[in-house]
C-alpha cells in the first residue's frame, strides 16, 4: 500500500508557546497509504504538531507540505479543495451542539453544494451504518448521546467526503476497552475498503499495535525514533523503554505478538 | 461505438455494442466525490438515461476508484438494486453489498393535530417549573442568611467585595453615558414645551421628579440587568458545562452559599448606588441643557431642588435600586443554574435571562408606582 510518496511533509519546524520550547527542528514524511502514529509523553506536543499539520496553528520556524502544498497563502477556493480531502476526528468528537446528528454528518456534504438532498440521505445512512449507530438515533441531539457514540459519529463526520488523509486525535481515549478495540476494527477495516493514509496521536498501546504502520516517538523536544514498531522498540532511549518495555507495554505487546508478526511482513 | 467524452472529468462513459452484439456501458476513471465534482449535476440524469434500458451490461470493471459517493450515485440510477447484466470488481461488490444492508431513514414524526394545546401547556408548566425554581433559591438563601447569622465568620467576604466590583464599580462608565445623554435630551424636549408657556422654572420639577423617582432607578436597572446579569447568568452555565458546579457540591461547598448569594447581596448594595449614580449625573445633564437652553444657573438650579422635589422620592428611588438588584441577581442566577452542560442551551439560558429580568425590572417599577402613588407627591 505504502508507495513511498509523502502526502505531508514536515520540515525544520519549530514551535514555542511563550519561551517553552515544544518543538525543535521536526522533520517527517508521512506516506501515502500508512498509518502513521504519533506517540510520546503528556506536553510532548503531539496534538501541537497535529494542529501544525491540519493549519490550525501556525510553527514559529518551518514548514508543513500537505499533499505537496503549504497550508498558507492559498486562494480559498484551493484551500477548501485541500480540506475537502483531509478529514479530522477531534478528542471529544467535536460535534456541533445545535445540530442532530444527521446534520452534523450532512453538514459537510450539503456545505460542497454539488449533491442533491436524496444523495446527502443515503450517505448520510452509509456512514451511520459503516460506525454502527441505530438509525432512531439520528434525530438526536449530540448532549443526549454517550462518549462512545459521539466518537463514533465524529468519525462518521470526519469520513463523510471519504478523504484521502484522515487524522485522529486521541482515537480511543474515554471509551471502555471493549468499545475501543470496536473503534479499532472499524477503522482497520476502512483502511482494507479504501486508500486512506491516518495520522494519529495516541496513548493507547493497544490501538498503537493494532493500527500503525509506522510510529514516531515525540520526546525532548524533537523525534527520538521513526521507523516500525519494532524498529522503535528495539531503540533505546529512556522514554521509549519506560513506554513500551513498561509492564502495561509487554502486556499489550505480547497479547498481539501474532498481529505484530504479520505486521511486520507486510512492511 | 459512440464514445462520449467528458472533458476535463476524470470519469468516462463509452457506450459500445459488445460481440454478442448486446448494448454495454464501461465506466472508467474514478468515481469518487473529490473527483466528480460539479460533474454531479448532471451526471445523475445520464445515469438514469442509461438505467432506463435493462438489455444494457454495465461494466463497471474499469473505475479506477470508487467511493461511497460513486456507489450511492450509481446504486440511486439504478433504482435501488442490481441492473441485470453488472460486471464488478470484488471491492465493488462489497461497496455495493454494503449499499443492499444500509438502513432507510427513520420516517419524519407526523404533526400532532393538537399542537396549539400541547404548546400552551408546555408554557403553563415552564412557568410553573420557573415559579417554583426561583421559590425555592428564594428560600435557600434565607436559610443561608440564618445560617449566617449565626456563623458569621462563615460569611464569603472575599466573593461579595469581588461581586460589588464587578457589579457595582466596573458598571459606573456605561450607567454615567447613558444617564448624562437621557438627562440633556430629556431637558432639551421639556426645555422646548416649557418655554412656550413662559414656565421655564418648573424645567427643574420635571427634571427632579422624573429622573430622581422614575428615570434613574430603571436606566440603571435595565443597564445592570443587560451587563450583570447576562455575565452572571453565563458564569453558572459555563461552570455547569466544565462541571465546575459538581466540583463544588462534592467538595461540600454548597453553591448557594459562595455563588449564588453573594451575588445577591453585592448587587443588592451596589445597585442603590449605581442608582444614586446615574440619577446625578442624569440631572447634571439636565442641568447644563436648562443653563443653555433657558438661562437658568447651575446654583439656583441646585438651590431650587430640594424646594420641589420631596426627599421621598430619593428613598423611593434607591428602594427601587435595592430590590431590583437583588431580583436581577436571584433571576440571574436562576437560570444560570438552569443551564444544561451544552453550548445551545448556554446561549438560550442567557438571553431567556436578560429578557426575564429586564421585564420583571419593569413590572417591579410599575408596583412602586402604584403602591407608592400618594408618596412624595405634591
Amino acid at each position: 500500500m505504502t508507495n513511498g510518496a509523502c502526502i505531508i511533509e514536515v520540515e525544520g519546524l519549530h514551535t514555542r508557546f511563550g519561551s517553552h520550547v515544544v518543538h525543535e527542528d521536526i522533520n517527517l514524511c508521512v506516506h501515502r497509504g500508512e498509518v502513521l502514529a504519533l506517540v510520546g509523553g503528556s506536553g510532548s506536543g503531539k496534538t501541537a504538531l497535529m494542529r501544525q499539520m491540519l493549519g490550525l496553528e501556525i510553527p514559529a520556524e518551518g514548514a508543513v507540505r500537505v499533499f505537496g502544498e503549504p497550508l498558507y497563502g492559498h486562494d480559498r477556493k484551493k484551500l477548501q479543495s485541500m480540506r475537502n480531502r483531509c478529514g479530522v476526528l477531534f478528542q471529544k468528537g467535536a460535534l456541533f451542539s445545535a445540530l442532530s446528528v444527521y446534520d452534523n454528518i450532512a453538514l459537510p456534504m450539503r456545505e460542497l453544494r454539488t449533491l442533491d438532498e436524496g444523495m446527502i440521505r443515503d450517505l448520510v445512512m452509509l456512514k451511520l451504518k459503516m460506525v454502527d449507530i441505530e438509525t432512531r438515533h439520528a434525530s438526536k441531539m449530540p448532549a443526549q448521546l454517550s462518549g462512545g457514540m459521539i466518537k463514533r459519529i465524529a468519525l462518521a463526520r470526519a469520513m463523510a467526503l471519504d478523504p484521502e488523509l484522515l487524522f485522529l486525535d486521541e482515537p480511543t481515549a474515554g471509551l471502555d476497552p471493549e468499545l475501543s478495540e470496536g473503534f479499532v476494527e472499524l477503522i482497520q477495516t476502512m483502511r482494507t475498503e479504501l486508500t486512506l493514509t491516518i495520522v494519529m496521536a495516541t496513548h493507547d498501546l493497544d490501538t498503537l499495535v493494532a493500527l500503525s504502520d509506522r510510529v514516531a516517538v515525540l520526546a525532548e523536544q524533537r523525534i527520538v525514533a521513526l521507523g516500525s514498531l519494532r524498529e522503535v522498540v528495539g531503540t533505546n532511549h529512556p522514554f521509549i523503554t519506560n513506554f513500551f518495555r513498561g509492564e502495561r507495554g509487554r502486556k499489550a505487546l505480547g497479547s498481539t505478538g501474532d498481529a505484530l508478526e504479520n505486521t511486520g511482513g507486510v512492511l | 461505438m459512440t464514445p462520449e467524452n467528458q472533458g476535463d472529468s476524470l470519469m468516462v462513459l463509452h457506450r459500445v455494442t459488445g460481440e454478442d452484439g448486446a448494448p454495454r456501458l464501461l465506466l472508467a476513471g474514478k468515481y469518487t466525490l473529490a473527483a466528480l465534482g460539479q460533474r454531479l449535476h448532471t451526471l445523475p440524469a445520464e445515469l438514469v438515461a442509461y438505467a432506463g434500458d435493462p438489455e444494457l451490461q454495465w461494466d463497471l470493471t474499469g473505475i479506477e476508484q470508487m467511493d461511497d459517493a460513486g456507489a450511492v450515485l450509481l446504486w440511486r440510477a439504478w433504482g435501488s438494486r442490481r441492473p441485470p447484466y453488472l460486471l464488478l470488481r470484488p471491492e465493488q461488490e462489497r461497496l455495493f453489498n454494503r449499499m443492499k444492508e444500509a438502513p432507510t431513514p427513520p420516517a419524519p414524526i407526523p404533526r400532532d393535530l393538537l399542537w396549539p394545546i400541547t404548546i400552551l401547556g408546555k408554557a403553563v408548566f415552564l412557568l410553573w417549573e420557573h415559579s417554583t425554581g426561583l421559590a425555592i433559591l428564594i428560600g435557600q438563601m434565607l436559610l443561608d442568611v440564618k445560617y449566617l447569622i449565626a456563623h458569621p465568620a462563615r460569611i464569603p467576604w472575599r466573593e461579595i467585595s469581588v461581586n460589588l466590583y464587578r457589579t457595582g464599580a466596573q458598571a459606573l462608565g456605561i450607567t454615567a453615558l447613558v444617564g448624562f445623554l437621557i438627562g440633556v435630551v430629556l431637558s432639551f424636549l421639556s426645555a422646548r414645551q416649557l418655554q412656550t408657556f413662559g414656565a421655564d422654572i418648573f424645567i427643574i420639577n420635571i427634571l427632579g421628579v422624573s429622573i430622581i423617582r422614575e428615570l434613574g432607578p430603571l436606566l440603571a436597572a435595565i443597564l445592570v440587568a443587560g451587563r450583570s446579569g447576562s455575565s452572571m447568568t453565563a458564569q453558572l452555565g459555563v461552570m455547569r458545562v466544565t462541571e465546575e458546579l459538581d466540583a463544588l457540591t462534592v467538595m461540600g461547598i454548597p453553591h448557594s452559599l459562595r455563588l449564588i448569594l453573594p451575588k445577591v447581596m453585592a448587587l443588592g448594595i451596589a445597585m442603590p448606588l449605581v442608582v444614586l449614580w446615574t440619577s446625578a449625573v442624569a440631572l447634571i445633564g439636565g442641568m447644563v441643557v436648562a443653563e443653555i437652553q433657558l438661562g437658568l444657573s447651575y446654583q439656583f438650579f441646585l438651590n431650587k431642588l430640594p424646594d420641589v422635589v420631596p426627599v421621598a422620592n430619593l428613598w423611593l428611588g434607591l428602594g427601587k435600586g435595592v430590590v431590583c438588584g437583588m431580583v436581577i441577581a436571584l433571576i440571574s442566577c436562576h437560570f444560570g443554574l438552569r443551564i444544561k452542560s451544552n453550548t445551545e442551551s448556554l446561549g438560550e439560558g442567557t438571553t431567556n435571562s436578560v429578557v426575564t429580568a429586564i421585564t420583571v425590572v419593569i413590572i417591579i417599577d410599575a408596583i412602586f408606582a402604584i403602591v407608592f402613588s400618594n408618596v412624595g407627591l405634591k
